[in-house]
């Protein structure tokens, strides 16, 4: 036991699992680890091999390997957008069978159809996220349902304030276009991750650019990430914000009356008549198809993922559920006061772009759409489109 | 230059190659046995990673598509080529160059000027001037990103800069950060190599100057800088094909090359790393390989007359 302790990467014993994914500085995937390796009894072994945080590294990490066939992964923390083309190039297991049964057993439906394609179930989810609005209710009115982003830019420049988002040219800008191109009822990439570019794209360009060009944007927006964005909420330069629920734990650290303070709604809409469609991240679990220990890394991946596991992830990660059931546990309830409008978002999600060139299309649309206050929404839906063409035919963009 | 015409001229002096003796032989076997296994590492680390980098460009290859692979010949560089990306990141790399490499050579020559001429404390001048350039490139632009963050460095505070101009939300500004980095980090190294060259120029020839009542200025650009011409320029060379190349300011400061920062590194390592197309990659890395060698060719024949000139005025 010892031994395989030890190892913590290179294979290690002949029990051993290695499982790759991001430092979850909750320490909730620790506690996970910790149970599954004690429920196993010896029969497997899982080491918890941390992955930087940055989304981009871990793909640029995990995908070198497996290009290369490194044996030493058996179990792959995959971010939602990675599993078409992890699964393109083959390498990872599908999940089929009883082992499929448990892998989409009461999973919301935005989190299971990440881990789907091409009719198949490539990984079992495991935690969720998407991003609400969260506003000050000392200083703003309570969002309408049918909440706008042109009413709340409107608003935030009539009070003075400013609406905290992510610009900066990263995955997080791709986030934040994607639903706004969604939420106008457009996509991408078709289910046969082919270019489908229209005018939607154009609506999308059109508040990126009001708000930048706006006294509502916040200083910095365009290198502003997640982090970035709540600092600046929290510092009160901003009455607005649209960001993931770690925010909220954080604010109890300002003080109490600042959390106290602090509202949440759903995702704002793009067109007024059609309900939002917020993004969607989070982690799902696959096999990789050079491990040699398939079978025992899929029984350790169903121990990773159940219930009782994305609870304590809830609570001590701040990171969604997938399994609806969990929504309804007292941990749950407690660590999430907004817990349904949370799962609520997370159904009428936008799931970003599924392709195998995934990071190509994404970085196409990083570049297009930056930076903020100079995107020209004349000519976007050319430039996208040509982009996009490109990034598919592997071209240079 | 200069060391080649040099062997050139030692390897012609032995009368004939019919004459070497046995020993001779001996040792020159000897001699290639000895520098074989440092041949050969360098082969293997330098040589085989070009020939291996060009024989990608010219295939269809991508990790996530293996089944794609197939040899096209010279569509990846007639792609690269014609995209409006790699020029503007041309340029982009090539602005960064010119003007850092710019003032690096102003204040180089200053710093050197300052540590040739220091009288008292010489060691540690040197030493301090040097501490730049022995910190790690990373942690240095850490150091400039953090200062010039727009949320929480401590520039974005100061008077003058207004919370909706902050220098590391434009281009401009962000080039200028970059510079400014890659100047405070690189004009040490400048500076070291033109003190080596100032070390040369001969104090009689200044004396003989100043009785001739040449003012300080006038000594500096007829005497110190023509003699200092080589030194300038091997300077200039090292620190051209560095600039050129610029990856860890840019990837730290404006991740990605947001913004329009990208250089032509940090293309291919977009291009490579991120989308893992390493075909198309490895085209970019080629064409680079080829821009330095241009800029090399430029400074060593510039380097080349520079040193006959001086050889044919000292004859």
């Amino acid at each position: 036991m010892l031994s395989a302790c030890g190892s913590s990467e290179g294979g290690g014993g002949a029990r051993s699992i290695n499982w790759y994914v991001f430092n979850e500085p909750g320490g909730s995937y620790d506690a996970a680890v910790a149970d599954c390796n004690k429920q196993a009894g010896g029969k497997y072994h899982i080491n918890y091999v941390k992955l930087p945080t940055d989304a981009n590294q871990q793909r640029e990490l995990i995908v070198r390997r497996l290009a290369a066939k490194d044996d030493s992964i058996d179990l792959i923390g995959m971010d939602v957008i990675w599993t078409a083309e992890l699964a393109q190039a083959g390498w990872i297991e599908p999940w089929e069978g009883e082992r499929k049964a448990v892998a989409e057993k009461d999973k919301l439906s935005g989190p299971l159809k990440t881990v789907q394609y091409k009719g198949k179930t490539w990984a079992i989810p495991f935690t969720s996220n998407t991003q609400l609005l969260w506003y000050r209710k000392d200083k703003v009115d309570k969002p309408p349902a049918d909440f706008t982003w042109d009413e709340m830019i409107d608003d935030a420049v009539s009070k003075n304030t400013a609406v905290e988002v992510q610009a900066r040219q990263y995955e997080g800008l791709t986030v934040w276009i994607n639903s706004l191109i969604a939420g106008a009822g457009g996509q991408i990439v078709d289910q046969n991750a082919d270019v489908k570019v229209d005018d939607s794209a154009k609506k999308a360009a059109e508040i990126e650019s009001k708000l930048a060009n706006s006294k509502a944007a916040p200083p910095g927006m365009s290198t502003n990430a997640e982090d970035q964005a709540r600092q600046g909420f929290e510092s009160g330069r901003s009455d607005y914000q649209v960001n993931y629920p770690f925010v909220y734990p954080s604010a109890a650290m300002v003080g109490k009356d600042f959390q106290k303070n602090m509202g949440w709604a759903r995702f704002p809409r793009t067109e007024k008549d059609r309900p939002s469609r917020p993004p969607l991240g989070g982690i799902n679990i696959g096999v990789s198809h050079y491990s040699k220990k398939r079978d025992l890394a899929f029984d350790a991946a169903e121990c990773l993922a159940q219930p009782k596991h994305q609870a304590i992830a809830a609570e001590k990660g701040g990171l969604p559920p997938t399994t609806q059931s969990v929504y309804d546990t007292p941990t749950v309830k407690k660590a999430y006061p907004f817990a349904d409008v949370l799962r609520a978002s997370i159904e009428a999600a936008a799931p970003r772009p599924v392709t195998p060139a995934y990071s190509d299309i994404s970085l196409a649309i990083q570049k297009t759409f930056s930076p903020p206050d100079g995107v020209d929404p004349s000519n976007i839906v050319s430039k996208l489109r040509d982009r996009m063409d490109k990034a598919a035919e592997g071209k240079i963009f | 230059m200069e060391a080649a015409s040099t062997t050139e001229t030692r390897t012609a002096t032995p009368p004939a190659k019919k004459g070497i003796t046995d020993r001779a032989k001996a040792e020159r076997k000897l001699a290639w046995m000895l520098c074989a296994p440092a041949v050969i590492a360098m082969l293997l680390v330098t040589g085989w990673p070009i020939l291996y980098a060009l024989y990608l460009s010219f295939q269809r290859f991508d990790l996530r598509f293996p089944d794609q692979k197939e040899f096209v010949g010279l569509s990846n560089y007639s792609d690269v080529l014609t995209s409006s990306t790699w020029w503007s990141d041309v340029w982009t790399t090539l602005i960064i160059t010119v003007v850092s490499v710019s003032i690096e050579l102003v204040l180089g020559m200053l710093i050197a000027l300052v540590m040739h001429r220091a009288i008292f404390g010489r060691g540690p001048v040197r030493a301090a001037i040097l501490i730049p350039y022995g910190i790690i490139t990373v942690v240095a632009a850490f150091a400039w990103k953090y200062a010039f963050d727009p949320t929480s460095g401590f520039v974005a505070g100061l008077p003058l800069i207004s919370d909706t101009a902050q220098p590391l939300n434009t281009k401009a500004g962000s080039l200028l950060v970059i510079i400014l980095a890659e100047v405070w980090k690189t004009t040490p190294f400048m500076a070291l190599l033109l003190l080596a060259g100032l070390a040369l120029v001969p104090d009689e020839l200044h004396e003989a100057a100043k009785v001739d009542g040449a003012s300080t200025l006038q000594r500096f650009f007829r005497i110190t800088i023509p003699l200092m011409k080589p030194a300038i320029l091997v300077a200039l060379l090292f620190r051209t094909l560095d600039a050129f190349r610029i990856f860890d300011n840019i990837y730290i400061i404006q991740p990605g090359g947001a913004l329009g920062t990208e250089s032509v590194s940090i293309l291919g390592y977009n291009v490579t790393i991120n989308r893992v197309n390493v075909g198309l990659g490895s085209a970019v890395s080629i064409l680079i390989f080829i821009c330095v060698i241009l800029i090399a060719i430029f400074f060593v024949k510039a380097l080349g007359t520079s040193t006959a000139q001086q050889r044919g005025e000292e004859a």
